[in-house]
């Protein structure tokens, strides 16, 4: 198998697409833990605001993080198809984050992403790592390192 | 023979024996004559060069060898215990220690041979008494220091203080097996000598001609460089006798005095097991370089570990591990009569007497493995002694150290990590804290200073407290301090209490010594102390009093992982408030709420605390109504008391904490989140930042 793939002259990365209102977004799979259901969140107090509170995911106490509310979109809306994404950064730092919906997983090699000009006036712009072009859709990648620092966007 | 599987046992025991000489030496300065202890010193130091033999410890061996020795003329009589045996032998202990730590972070035991200590306790042994062998300090840490005895230069045997390696020794050994004479010489120059270097030269020229020179100190390029005062120390081989070697120094002129003394090689107890022909045929030219390489070798030696590569041991107890094999016993058991009533449909009200048991079980369990975690403080505060005796000659400040409740108990991990804070806080006191001798005459304080270090168990917490006797911490002068650094304004400083400004201590980089010496002082200290203390989830406090002393106060939790812990409700969510820290719980009227400086307060039988309220300070709504009677759980820290305000009581239990992760910005009122039995989250209130 190794060996076919070098044939090909670009890498490819698998994404999971989210969807946040009408907009996709591209999750890193080598990222993802784990995709559960909506459960009760457990607020925690005196934290940052995009913090939602804390889940029990199988006996293990994680922090869940809105996406929506670190971009500076309306609220989350819980309904049926609301889903918290676990994700695994280095290994063992966990942490879970709310998406309205989870689409599918695509396959993207690296001349079908577009790395996009930092524009510091557009804050939603500020977690991406480009734009990925699938079937004539448009799906924005999320840097996961940008989007999970500490930065508030009031 | 592979010992590398006895490492663990072997550092283990050695350090027993490394602590238990220290304990015995520091009873022996104070009582030179009881034999008990000379006993007891003998015995470990024996056992301690048994097991550096069997592992093949070879410089430890030596070292051990030659302090057993001391101990053996001590015992039989034959030698007098004085301050001088006493500072080679702490300092031989030094370098043990250094062995020791080199073996844990590498398994090999570094290459630093501490000959200068092996000849002071050979001088000794010889019943002399020579200089102090090194600076102190220095003994352990650096190479043999480069020769500093040429302030009274009018001891003649210099020679003894050459450092001899094992390829010295080996070129003795062979020297006297082929019966030639062995000399040790120091040749003294006139001091109104101009060419030094240029008579020493000559000297070695006439001593070649008459035999060979094995080491010289300085060394010969020392020499012909003419780096060294007026005298130079040699040890020589040759078939001639002394008079004729002395004849042929003393020829050359300009030379004050020169000593030749015959070398008895069983004095330097060289083990011979290792022959090295290439070594000794180049041994002229390796003299030479020898201490330069030494030093190099030994200079890497330290840095070269990473991890330690022994894992933590907990020496257990073997009751204790019964305890926990009944236990388990117990739950099979448990399992089994569950089983079996679930099985038998009948026996319904049974399954629940099954659980309870179940639940004894479980919490019997719990406490026992906790146990077989928790080890004395002993093994952290047993080296203070010895640090404060050797700070009390550094500092020159007479003190003593007064320890009670050694044997008290903290989880191992907890141990391990508060041996520098407390170190820190002792050097503090002993350093800053205790006056110097006039002063404390002038106040009409004992000579001797006195630093405290008192642990016990307090509830869930354990407190170490450590203090002096010295002068307190000047408030005034942390207030000028701390304006000036601009920390706070002067009007901040004109509303702090005494108490906030102590806490300002705490700070980075703030120090109030007007001296930095190597001790303390360097500003990195107190705030070092405390987030060391509260990453273990403890605090620091400070009481003091201007003129009489401080002391700080370390409080510890018990355990880190499982609490008891009493459960409510504010709002509609649960928190878990640690059961350890709670003092009673009380229903209060509305009415007896009163106001201070504009905060709620409540008399309780005569002790004004404060009132929070958990929902404000939590940000949850309640629903309560505010004419009705609340519930107020007193928490205490310390001697300092608060009531919380909390909606229900929903009653007490075994948690586990567990972290929040790194992603959620720490919030400093909850300690830490758990899993309750239904699989909802409640969070663990730290009340200590809210008294």
């Amino acid at each position: 198998m190794d060996e076919l793939s070098v044939n090909t002259s670009y890498e490819t990365t698998q994404f999971i697409v989210v969807r946040f209102e009408n907009e996709q977004y591209g999750i890193n799979i080598k990222y993802i833990d784990n995709i559960v259901r909506m459960q009760q969140i457990t607020r925690v107090p005196k934290v940052q605001k995009y913090i939602k509170g804390v889940i029990n995911l199988r006996g293990e106490v994680i922090p869940v993080m809105s996406i929506r509310l670190k971009m500076g979109y309306e609220p989350d809306e819980i309904n049926k198809n609301t889903r918290i994404i676990i994700l695994k950064i280095d290994g063992n730092d966990t942490i879970g984050v709310l998406v309205d919906e989870v689409k599918e997983v695509v396959t993207l090699s690296d001349n079908e992403i577009e790395k996009i000009s930092y524009d510091a006036k557009d804050e939603k712009q500020n977690f991406l790592a480009g734009i990925g072009k699938d079937r004539g859709e448009l799906i924005s990648i999320f840097d996961l390192n940008l989007l999970l620092a500490e930065k508030e966007n009031v | 023979m592979d010992v590398s599987q006895y490492l663990d046992i072997f550092l283990d025991e050695t350090k027993e024996h490394l602590q238990t000489l220290s304990d015995q030496l520091m009873i022996l300065e104070q009582e030179p004559d009881n034999m008990d202890t000379i006993n007891e010193i003998f015995r470990a130091a024996h056992s301690l060069k048994g097991m550096a033999g069997t592992m093949g410890y070879k410089r430890m061996q030596n070292l051990t060898h030659d302090m057993e020795n001391v101990f053996s003329e001590v015992r039989s009589g034959n030698l007098h215990v004085d301050d001088h045996m006493v500072d080679i032998l702490f300092q031989s202990l030094d370098a043990l220690e250094e062995y020791t730590d080199n073996i844990q972070n590498t398994t090999e035991e570094g290459t630093n041979d501490n000959d200068h200590l092996i000849k002071a306790l050979n001088a000794i042994l010889n019943g002399e008494k020579s200089e102090p062998a090194a600076p102190a300090g220095a003994a352990s840490k650096e190479e043999p220091a480069a020769p500093q005895e040429s302030e009274n230069g009018k001891k003649l045997d210099k020679w003894r203080e050459i450092k001899l390696g094992d390829t010295e020794l080996t070129v003795m050994n062979k020297a006297v097996n082929m019966d030639k004479n062995l000399f040790g010489i120091s040749v003294f120059i006139q001091e109104s000598c101009i060419l030094k270097a240029a008579r020493a030269f000559l000297v070695y020229k006439a001593l070649e001609d008459l035999g060979e020179i094995i080491v010289s100190e300085p060394s010969a390029q020392d020499i012909e460089d003419e780096k060294f005062e007026f005298d130079f120390s040699m040890i020589f081989i040759s078939d001639k006798d002394r008079e004729t070697v002395l004849h042929a120094i003393m020829n050359v002129s300009e030379i004050e005095d020169a000593v030749v003394d015959p070398i008895d090689i069983s004095q330097y107890q060289v083990a011979e097991t290792e022959e090295k022909p290439e070594e000794t045929q180049v041994v002229k030219k390796d003299t030479k370089q020898q201490p330069a390489a030494e030093a190099a070798a030994a200079a890497p030696a330290k840095k070269s570990g990473g991890k330690p590569v022994v894992n933590r041991t907990v020496r257990v107890d073997i009751e204790k591990l019964d305890t926990l094999m009944n236990l388990v016993s117990e739950l099979i058991i448990a399992k089994n009569s569950l089983v079996s009533a679930a099985k038998n449909s009948e026996g319904m009200g049974n399954t629940t007497e099954q659980i309870e048991y179940l639940e004894s079980v479980t919490t019997n369990l719990h406490e026992s493995v906790m146990k077989v975690r928790m080890v004395p403080i002993e093994s952290v505060v047993a080296k203070f002694p010895k640090m404060i005796r050797d700070l009390s000659k550094k500092l020159d400040k007479k003190m003593q150290l007064i320890m009670t409740g050694e044997e008290t108990e903290l989880d191992r991990t907890v141990v391990d990590e508060i041996g520098d804070p407390l170190m820190h806080l002792l050097r503090n006191s002993a350093d800053h804290g205790l006056e110097s001798a006039e002063v404390r005459a002038q106040r009409g304080k004992p000579e001797v200073g006195t630093v405290r270090l008192n642990a016990y168990q307090d509830g869930n917490n354990v407190v170490i407290e450590v203090g002096d006797d010295g002068n307190g911490i000047d408030v005034e002068a942390v207030k000028k301090k701390a304006i000036e650094r601009g920390t706070i304004t002067a009007e901040q400083g004109e509303n702090m209490t005494d108490k906030d400004i102590v806490d300002l201590l705490f700070l980075p980089s703030f120090s109030t010594a007007k001296q930095v010496s190597d001790i303390s002082g360097r500003g990195v200290g107190l705030d070092v102390v405390k987030s060391k203390i509260e990453s273990l989830s403890g605090d620091v406090e400070v009481k003091t009093a201007l003129g009489e002393g401080s002391t700080f106060i370390v409080r510890l939790p018990l355990t880190l992982a499982i609490i008891q812990a009493l459960m409510v409700e504010v709002g509609k969510e649960k928190y878990a408030i640690p059961l350890g820290t709670i003092q009673t719980i009380e229903d209060i009227t509305p009415g007896d709420v009163k106001y201070v400086q504009g905060k709620e307060v409540i008399n309780l039988r005569g002790e004004v605390m404060p009132l929070v309220r958990l929902n404000e300070i939590l940000d949850c709504e309640t629903e309560t109504d505010p004419e009705a009677n609340m519930l107020v759980v007193i928490v205490k820290k310390g001697e300092k008391l608060a009531g919380l305000v909390v909606d229900e009581l929903m009653g007490q239990q075994e948690i586990v904490i567990k972290t929040m992760g790194k992603y959620i910005n720490k919030c400093k009122i909850i300690s830490g989140a758990t899993i309750l039995g239904d699989g909802d989250i409640a969070l663990i209130i730290d009340t200590n930042t809210l008294i």
